[in-house]
This record gives C-alpha cells, sequence and structure tokens, in this order.
C-alpha cells in the first residue's frame, strides 16, 4: 500500500501531469511505423490549465492517449498525480476526468440513461441532474442520443468526464461543433472548475480558446514541442508586423529603420510592403516620420503586435520549410523568413 | 476528494460497475427487436423441434424432459449468449462505445462482463423456465445429479462469452456477423452428440467432436439428468462426479485457452 502511497508535496513540486521525452509509435519498428510523438516534453502545475496547440495530425490525442492511460509510450515517462497512468491505472482513473475526441455512447439510450450508467461506474460520482445542469442538457434529459446535435453531444461527453469530480481533467478538443454561445458557456465552466482547484489539460484547435483559458501552452508539430509558455509568451516570440502600400510612384525605398529584423520588408501578396519588427513602436515612429518628412501617403497602414495566432502559423510554416526540424527547446529568434527582400516591392 | 482504497469493498466495486453496464446494456437489448426475437425463441423453437424429433429421442434414451433441457442449454448458449454477444461487442465497439468504457474506472473484463450480462441473463432464465416446464410436463425420473449439469451452464457460458469476443475480431460490422458467427453455430452443434450419436463418427473424427466447446456441455447435462455417461452407460450420483471429470476438463482448458486469446486480440476499437 506505502509504494502506491505519492507524497503530495512531492507531486505538486514537480507537476500533476509530467512528460518527458516521451516518443510513441505506430505500426513496429520497421519502415512502416511512424512517430506520431517524437520526444515531447512538459509539465503541468497543480489548477493551472495547460492546453496543447497544434496542426492536425501534430500528436495532441496521441500525447494525451498516453497520459489518460489508454496507450503504451514507446519511449520516455508519463506521470499522472505521481503515478504511471497505465500501470496504475486503479489508483489514477478515479482521480481523473477524459473527455475523448467524440462518439462512445450507445445511440439507443437517452442523456439521462446515458450519464446513469456512466455514474454507475464511478467512485465518487456527482448527482446526474447537477451535471446535467452544468453543461446546459437538463431539458434534453429524456431525449434520445441519436437525436442530439453534435453540439449537444459534445456537451455530454463534458458532462460525463466531469461526473467523476476529477482532480485532473483531460479535454480533448472540448469545444469542436459548438456554435459560439455553447462554447463560452463550456468555457465558463471550465473556469469555474480551475477555480475549485481542478487541473486541466486540453487540446484545441481554437486558438482564441487557448488565448482566453490557458495558464501555459506548448505548440506542437510533428510530435515535436516546438513552443511553450504563457500566451503572451509564445505570442512575443514572433515579431510585429506593419504593413502598408506605397504610392505607384514612388521611386523611392523605405529606408532602413530602428527595430526591424534582418531581412524584414518583404513584399505583401497586394503589392504592399511588410515590415517586421521586434519594437513596434519604435519602428513605426520612424516609419510615419520618414513618411511626413517624404509627403509619402501610405495606404492601408496597418501595425499589429504579434499574436498567438501568428505564433502558430510561423511554427507550421518555418517547420515546413526544414523539413520539420525545429529545436524543440523553445524559442528562437530567426522566425521570419530569410528569403525576404529588402526594401520595397516594385 | 479522498481517494478510496484499492483493495477494500473492491469486489463490490466491480459488480456495482457490472451492474450499472449491464442495465444499460438490457436497455438496449429490450429496443433491438430483432437481437430480442432471436434471444427469446431461437432456443424454445428449437427446443420443440428436438423433442419432437425421433432420432435425438433414440441418442436421449427417451427421456423426453432431459432430452428438452439439453436441446435448450446448447441452444440458449449458441443463440442467446454467443449470436447475441457477437452483435452487441461488434455493435459497440463501431459505436466507440467500448473506447469510451475503457477510458473509465471500469476493467476491461468488467466490461465485457458486463455487455453480456443480459445475454446470460436471457439464456440462464430461458433454461431455467424451460426445465421447470419440461419436468413439469413431460418429466419422468428426476435428475440423478444436478451438479454437473450447474458447471455445463456456467463454465459453457464462460467459454461462448469468450468465443463471442474471440468472434468479434473478425467481424467489422454488425452485419457481418451473420456471417462470422456461422462456423461456432454449426460445427459445435452438428457434433455434439444431440443429432447423432458421436460413436457413430470414425475415431479420429469422434476425437475431434469430443474436443468442441458444445460437446461436453452436452455431455455433463445428460450425465447429470439421466445419469448417462459418454459412452453410454448409466450411473447413479455417486458415480457421477467422476465421470463428469473430463467433459469439465475439456471446458476448463476451452476457458483458459479463449481468456488467453481473447486478451491477445481483442480490438476495442473499430480498425480504420
Amino acid at each position: 500500500m506505502d509504494e502506491t502511497r505519492v507524497d503530495q508535496a512531492v507531486v505538486d513540486e514537480a507537476g500533476v501531469i509530467t512528460v518527458d521525452n516521451l516518443w510513441r509509435r505506430y505500426g513496429g519498428s520497421g519502415a512502416g511505423g511512424f512517430d506520431a510523438v517524437r520526444g515531447a516534453g512538459f509539465s503541468v502545475r497543480r489548477g493551472e490549465l495547460f492546453a496543447l496547440l497544434g496542426t492536425n495530425g501534430a500528436g495532441k490525442t496521441s500525447t494525451l492517449e498516453v497520459l489518460e492511460g489508454l496507450a503504451s509510450p514507446t519511449r520516455g515517462r508519463v506521470r499522472v498525480l505521481g503515478h504511471d497512468p497505465r500501470r496504475a491505472r486503479r489508483l489514477v482513473r478515479p482521480r481523473i476526468g477524459i473527455m475523448l475526441q467524440g462518439g462512445g455512447f450507445p445511440s439507443g439510450l437517452t442523456v439521462a440513461e446515458t450519464l446513469r450508467t456512466w455514474a454507475g461506474t464511478l467512485s465518487s460520482p456527482r448527482p446526474v441532474t447537477e451535471a446535467l445542469d452544468l453543461v446546459g442538457l437538463r431539458g434534453r434529459a429524456g431525449v434520445y442520443l441519436r437525436q442530439l446535435s453534435g453540439g449537444e453531444l459534445r456537451r455530454l461527453d463534458l458532462a460525463a468526464a466531469i461526473l467523476g469530480r476529477p482532480e485532473v481533467l483531460f479535454l480533448d478538443e472540448p469545444t469542436t461543433g459548438l456554435d459560439p454561445e455553447s462554447r463560452r458557456a463550456t468555457w465558463r465552466l471550465v473556469r469555474g472548475l480551475l477555480e475549485s482547484g481542478t487541473t486541466v489539460l486540453l487540446t484545441t484547435h481554437y486558438l482564441e480558446e487557448a488565448e482566453t483559458l490557458a495558464d501555459r501552452l506548448a505548440i506542437m508539430h510533428r510530435g515535436r514541442i516546438v513552443r511553450s509558455g504563457t500566451p503572451a509568451e509564445v505570442a512575443a516570440s514572433q515579431p510585429s508586423r506593419i504593413s502598408f502600400a506605397l504610392p505607384a510612384d514612388l521611386r523611392e525605398p523605405v529606408p532602413d529603420l530602428p527595430g526591424t529584423l534582418a531581412g524584414a520588408a518583404r513584399p505583401a501578396a497586394n503589392g504592399g510592403t511588410v515590415l517586421t519588427t521586434s519594437d513596434l513602436q519604435q519602428t513605426l515612429s520612424a516609419l510615419l516620420e520618414w513618411a511626413n518628412r517624404r509627403g509619402v501617403r501610405l495606404h492601408h497602414l496597418n501595425a499589429r503586435s504579434a499574436s498567438l495566432e501568428e505564433a502558430f502559423l510561423a511554427v507550421a510554416e518555418e517547420a515546413d520549410r526544414s523539413g520539420g526540424g525545429v529545436s524543440s527547446d523553445g524559442v528562437s529568434d530567426d522566425t521570419v523568413s530569410g528569403d525576404a527582400a529588402m526594401g520595397v516591392a516594385a | 476528494m479522498s481517494p478510496r482504497p484499492g483493495t477494500r469493498g473492491a469486489v463490490a466495486d466491480g459488480i456495482r460497475r457490472i451492474v450499472a453496464l449491464g442495465r444499460a446494456e438490457a436497455l438496449l437489448l429490450r429496443r433491438n427487436a430483432v437481437a430480442l426475437l432471436v434471444a427469446l425463441t431461437t432456443p424454445a423453437a428449437t427446443m420443440f423441434m428436438i423433442t419432437s424429433s425421433s432420432e435425438s429421442g433414440a441418442v436421449e434414451g427417451f427421456d423426453a424432459a432431459a432430452s428438452a433441457v439439453t436441446g435448450l442449454a446448447a441452444i440458449a448458449l449458441l443463440a442467446a449468449v454467443y449470436y447475441n454477444l457477437v452483435t452487441a461487442l461488434v455493435a459497440r465497439r463501431e459505436e466507440l462505445v467500448l473506447k469510451r468504457l475503457r477510458a473509465g474506472e471500469a476493467s476491461d473484463s468488467e466490461i465485457v462482463i458486463g455487455t453480456a450480462l443480459p445475454a446470460v441473463a436471457v439464456a440462464w432464465a430461458q433454461i431455467v423456465l424451460g426445465s421447470v416446464a419440461a419436468y413439469a410436463l413431460f418429466g419422468t425420473a428426476a435428475p440423478v445429479n444436478v451438479l454437473p449439469a450447474l458447471a455445463a451452464v456456467v463454465l459453457g457460458t464462460a467459454v461462448f462469452v469468450l468465443l463471442a469476443a474471440l468472434s468479434t475480431v473478425v467481424t467489422r460490422s454488425v452485419e457481418m456477423a451473420q456471417v462470422t458467427t456461422m462456423p461456432v453455430l454449426i460445427v459445435p452443434l452438428a457434433l455434439c452428440g444431440l443429432f447423432f450419436p458421436l460413436d457413430d463418427l470414425p475415431g479420429p473424427l469422434e476425437q475431434v467432436a469430443r474436443m468442441l466447446p458444445l460437446t461436453p456441455v452436452v455431455d455433463l447435462m445428460r450425465l447429470g439428468l439421466t445419469g448417462t455417461t459418454t459412452d453410454g452407460r448409466t450411473v447413479e450420483l455417486a458415480g457421477s462426479f467422476g465421470e463428469a471429470a473430463g467433459p469439465v476438463l475439456v471446458l476448463v482448458a476451452w476457458v483458459a485457452l479463449g481468456g488467453w486469446a481473447a486478451r491477445r486480440w481483442f480490438q476495442w476499437e473499430p480498425r480504420r
């Protein structure tokens, strides 16, 4: 019994979830095999929401399945609440809640029957009506699952995941297929769970969702973690952008401006110019000063701070260009294309 | 929020989970008219056929009640347990229900047993009710020893639950179950000794037939109900225990083999 006891303080120190050099391979070690997760590592602290972002096939769900104890790692080590989630399934499962990507309830049962069945398999379930209230399905309790909309099914999935009052909640794309209002309702519910001390690991395609909910996040691409930090930190890994169009008759290039990154100016798709800068205010001031002095009219002027979305898109772009060889140790500086043209587009 | 100890009440927890899953499965069975019809009527119809067949009467030694109950048990295991459970497990697998359940607290065997629960309950209820009816209607002598008969039903159920789990490995859809269940539905039934005496077969084939999963069920039923041994002698209560050892051993071997194979090959998710 004592072996299975894990010191709570030790867990909280190391993280409620820890992932260490995780590899997961499908289809054996031969040439036909495929490494879905290639050396991912991160940890989630008690009470925080950690978001895993990534394109389709980035390895998010493959990572989650190992943490949920549904699959074994090919290499590496994961711990959930201090235990191996697969070997110590009996100890871990009563304390975690899992929302899979979808499906998995018989279509011939009603909403209430489904949750009653699920509650019957749990150690300390909430009342079914409470769970229905939390996800806003109280009025649909007697409806057969085959008659529910995709969004309602997703909310039922969520109700099942939180039915056992989990300490750690895994949400795999919880708001996919939800209308904006239901999405916000789900966010409110997740925030409530966070306030009551639940630790949440969430995957999502929606950057807004990660930006709104996550204390920290990681961007996965091709099985690796290529960025991680708070949403602000990850966004700040990207340069800010200034875009504008110059009058067609202008024969003069934009001068080198302070703060712009090497090779920063490049032609935009609409024939305008895009500048990338590490210091938006300084570069923008200099640009406007130059334009005023020369009497140049800047059309479609747009200045934007870095966003999570840009960081996300840059990761995909840069990794594709370099064949997926992005270093896994976080933020790199040279995220802007090296083949960008200097100066003004003709 | 205190984590529960893993040992105290672990069995009770397991039973609670099995019952919860079984109740849901029973609701689904009740709402599936075709499955319910197959499960409920096949054994009764077959029992009628068997009791009215003079060939089987010759094999059974003309004890109509014993003959009916033996046939009923065999058919209930095949139709109500085996066939029903293959379709149920495949349907749940394809609907991702099994995958979902594996993400919960129930163990693998609890999931399979819970899913099998209504099918087994239907089969056992048929055997019990059928036995009462058969002995009330045309019972002559009381059963010699009910224990071999009980062992036949319990072990036979375990074997056919495991065979059902294994059959799902080659069954990609519920419709396909009509084809993939044929070998298990036909071969063991044809060669179980219910329709002709296995002594009629050439030696090696007879040996094979005695190793099939339904044959020991039929042998144990006959032994328990009429005291008829595998080689056609008649024994009393005292002699029936020793005679039961052989068939019981064959069934136990099937359970061990089936359990091992199911653990190894059973698929919890649809193949993509």
